[in-house]
């Protein structure tokens, strides 16, 4: 047990120790993880601690991160990415891998080790390259939407890829019992015939499919009414290590399972909710996962060859770069694009770890060999956040574009984002949408949702208060906050977070009574909406017509109430304190008073009256006459 | 019988005499379509579709408004921007109104010999109602010359609105002559050219 909590407190305190600074250098994370697990692998070294074993369970982190991604992409979108996904990515896989495998043939390399060393290094980092796009929001731009597409490609290779190279062993040196390392120790198809291997696996994706597409909403609206938050997580945590286990099972990639119920959960009302019940996992998990890779370096190796070794790095990621960047021309990707697909790729990846050890253990790689492999992919994968580095800094300066947001199809994420789907965020989103703007609905009634679905409406499960929830509705990126919800702290604490936290968002807050608008404006909200407000003034614009006043008159003696009323609110809003109650806050006091004096009956309504009466008051024959005289004056003196 | 349109237009009918007493003198007449501008749009919400098919099924539109620095008050010049849409009263296919007549009734806070060239506002009435009668021409209408009070805040307006009673009644029943009240410069209630009873 301590030597578990030791392992965790070092992995975690070198995380939280050089991960900030490498993002207030403007390094990315994955560099701050990277470098801490570099100063961590002296003291794991120190307490034999098994690295790669440790590699190997955070590698789920990237299971999760696929599943995540699938959540943004919605089937429809996957199918107009069929062929980038096929062609960009079997190009690069293929064409890579050749390159590689003929330069080694060429330097008198056995022709089999050539194109197994080909196909190792082809693999690139799904985990540094998405967490690196995401962290910087180039994963919506056309480069990294081509980047992805490659790395989904290369997701699928690996299986059969792991077919094929058994048969690249040497001539009598057969192995039987290969095992990955990276697959569980059962299978379902080990022992079937190929036909039937087949329909099992079928079988597998059918049920992820299907499973996500009608047992999860039933089950999430079951889980959901029990309103406990760590339920929720840990179902949303069973459904995803429950799918990777079973493409395990079926000898699939557990990526591409959870990708693809990612996929079939784009759509669902319980999108935003998963998205942040499995990010913290994740974000921990590839934390871990690029620490490992950093602690794996065999620094004496390095040392005793680093010349040949670094040479051999450099000359991996020229050689990737290289068939990169001619895809790139041959798909057309634009300017700056089109380097940050041919630099962001051209590492080595984690797949390539598996690969390499399993085809020593089918006798395809000579032993020593591996070690020195895997050293190079370490390298190239520790190089990599330099090139984006020199991507951003360098190269998209170069080309001198305006960002331009492409793709804004690709998001779901609405400018306007809306907490609370009843009565009163429920017309707002109506208008909204009427109007042609995109919103996200966030309310936390199944049964509420499970209405709106059936009418059409695009609306997500969730507490709205919860910080993260917020994130994962696209805070970042929203222009529009309306806070609908029906509880009043709930609705002050969302305002003080986002205000705080999210300066950028305009906030919209629907106020109870006036109390609540003092706390709401106390906590940052600059546009209070009180709910019943604007009807109870048409209400009294009804009452003063029905008594026999003109209609016009009626509407401009309502507008100056509104404005009369809304000012008082606003000057009492400003005098009000949260830590004194109103009646002995004596400026509180003090502006009532004078507000009262001005407001009774008796004295003509006041301010509010003397504003209605000003307009289209006709001149006194007075008036009229100075303006003649004047004139006639002036034009007899002229 | 000649189908009549009236509308009312003034934004503080509480401060309002003459345009007051008008008002309530035609109010109620059969065969007149009589409506306060303001009252039906007190939110400017005009209903584009509704005001057409009005004026499409009169003959003869009567704008009464007191005039406001030399124009008509924002509602009314609104209701001319949105309901005489092109297509409708002007431009392709904009003949709708063709044949009908439209005349204005308004009143001045000044006194009659301050319109002219001698007078403080330097100018004729006419010449600031000439947009009005060039929208009629544009919309292939007759306009006929505008029923005028001056000097309303001095003057007592019974007389007047009487007046724009016998007007709008004769109008109705085609007694006015039309022709008569085309090429006069303004009519007031004592030089009304009417036919038949005079």
């Amino acid at each position: 047990m301590s030597d578990f909590l030791l392992l965790a407190f070092l992995f975690l305190i070198a995380g939280v120790a050089a991960v900030p600074i490498a993002t207030a250098l403007g390094l990315g994370s994955v560099l701050g993880y990277l470098i801490a697990g570099i100063a961590l692998s002296p003291i794991l070294l120190l307490l034999e601690v098994d690295v790669v074993s440790i590699q190997h369970f955070a590698e789920f982190g990237v299971v999760m991160m696929l599943f995540l991604v699938g959540l943004e992409l919605e089937p429809k979108r996957l199918w107009e990415m069929r062929n980038r996904l096929l062609g960009l990515g079997g190009l690069q896989v293929g064409l890579t891998a050749a390159l590689i495998a003929g330069v080694l043939i060429a330097f008198q390399m056995d022709w089999r080790i050539a194109v197994a060393v080909g196909l190792i290094l082809a693999m690139s980092s799904t985990a540094i390259v998405l967490q690196t796009l995401a962290e910087k929001g180039l994963l919506r731009g056309d480069g990294g939407q081509a980047s992805f597409s490659v790395l989904l490609f290369q997701d699928i290779a690996v299986i059969p890829i792991l077919a094929l190279v058994p048969l690249l062993a040497m001539p009598g040196a057969h192995h039987a019992g290969a095992e990955d390392g990276h697959g569980a120790g059962m299978s379902l198809v080990a022992d079937l015939a190929g036909w039937q291997a087949a329909l099992v696996t079928a079988g597998a994706i059918a049920l992820v499919i299907a499973g996500g597409m009608f047992l999860t909403r039933p089950l999430f609206r079951y889980i959901a009414k029990a309103r406990l938050r760590e339920i929720f997580v840990a179902t949303a945590l069973m459904f995803v290590v429950g799918i990777a286990l079973l493409m395990t099972l079926v000898g699939l990639s557990p990526a591409l399972g959870t990708f693809l119920a990612g996929v079939v959960l784009a759509n669902s009302e319980y999108r935003h909710e998963l998205e942040s019940d499995i990010d913290p996992f994740r974000g921990l998990l590839l934390g871990l996962f690029f620490m490992t890779v950093g602690a794996a370096i065999n620094f004496q190796m390095l040392w005793d060859d680093l010349f040949p070794i670094l040479g051999l790095t450099f000359a991996v990621i020229a050689a990737k770069a290289l068939v990169l960047l001619i895809l790139a021309r041959i798909f057309a990707l634009r300017g700056s694009e089109k380097f940050l697909f041919g630099l962001g790729l051209a590492q080595a990846g984690e797949f390539g770890f598996v690969l390499s050890s399993f085809a020593v253990s089918n006798l395809v790689l000579p032993e020593t060999m591996a070690p020195r492999l895997n050293l190079i992919i370490t390298l190239s994968m520790m190089l990599t956040p330099g090139l984006f580095i020199l991507y951003e800094r360098v190269i998209r300066p170069a080309f001198d574009r305006p960002v331009v947001r492409e793709d804004d199809e690709i998001t779901e994420k609405g400018t306007a984002i809306i907490a609370g789907h009843g009565r009163f965020g429920g017309i707002v989103n109506r208008m909204l949408l009427a109007a042609g703007y995109k919103t996200t609905v966030l309310d936390h009634s199944a049964a509420q949702l499970d209405m709106l679905r059936v009418f059409g409406f695009n609306v997500y499960y969730g507490d709205a208060s919860r910080p993260d929830l917020l994130h994962a509705a696209g805070i970042e990126e929203a222009t529009l906050l309306v806070i609908a919800i029906d509880d009043p702290a709930q609705a002050v604490a969302i305002v003080h977070h986002v205000s705080q936290n999210h300066p950028h968002v305009h906030i919209i807050a629907r106020a109870r009574d006036r109390h609540h608008v003092y706390e709401l404006y106390n906590a940052g909200c600059r546009d209070v909406i009180r709910e019943t407000f604007d009807s109870s003034v048409r209400a009294g614009r009804s009452s003063y017509e029905a008594l026999g006043m003109h209609p016009f008159e009626a509407e401009r003696l309502a507008r100056a109430f509104v404005k009369a009323d809304r000012h008082a609110l606003y000057e009492l809003a400003q005098v009000w304190d949260p830590e004194i109650p109103e009646t002995q806050n004596p400026a509180y006091v003090q502006k009532v008073r004078e507000m009262n004096e001005v407001m009774e009956p008796g004295a003509a309504l006041g301010a509010f009256r003397e504003r209605h009466e000003r307009g289209w008051t006709p001149p006194s024959p007075q008036d009229t006459e100075t303006d003649r005289q004047r004139i006639e004056a002036a034009r007899d003196g002229a | 019988m000649a189908r009549l349109l009236h509308y009312a237009a003034h934004p503080s009918p509480g401060t309002s005499s003459a345009n007051s007493a008008m008002l309530k003198r035609v109010r109620g007449l059969e065969g007149i379509t009589s409506l306060d501008l303001y009252a039906e749009y007190p939110r400017y919400d005009i209903d584009i579709e509704d005001e057409q098919q009005r004026l499409l099924a009169h003959d003869v539109i009567v704008l009464q408004f007191p005039l406001f620095w030399y124009s008509c008050p924002a509602l009314v010049k609104e209701w001319l921007d949105l309901v005489w849409e092109h297509g409708f009263a002007y431009g392709r296919g904009g003949d709708r109104l063709k044949g009908k007549l439209l005349m204005l009734a308004v009143t001045t806070g000044g006194p009659q010999e301050a319109y002219g060239a001698e007078g403080y506002q330097h100018y004729e009435l006419r010449t600031f109602l000439t947009p009005f009668e060039q929208a009629a021409r544009l919309a292939q209408m007759r306009f006929l010359a505008p029923y005028v009070l001056h000097g309303a805040l001095k003057t007592e307006p019974e007389a007047h609105a009487l007046g724009f009673l016998r007007l709008m009644t004769a109008l109705r029943d085609e007694r006015l002559d039309l022709r008569a009240a085309e090429s006069a410069d303004i009519l007031t209630h004592d030089t009304l050219p009417l036919m038949g009873i005079n």
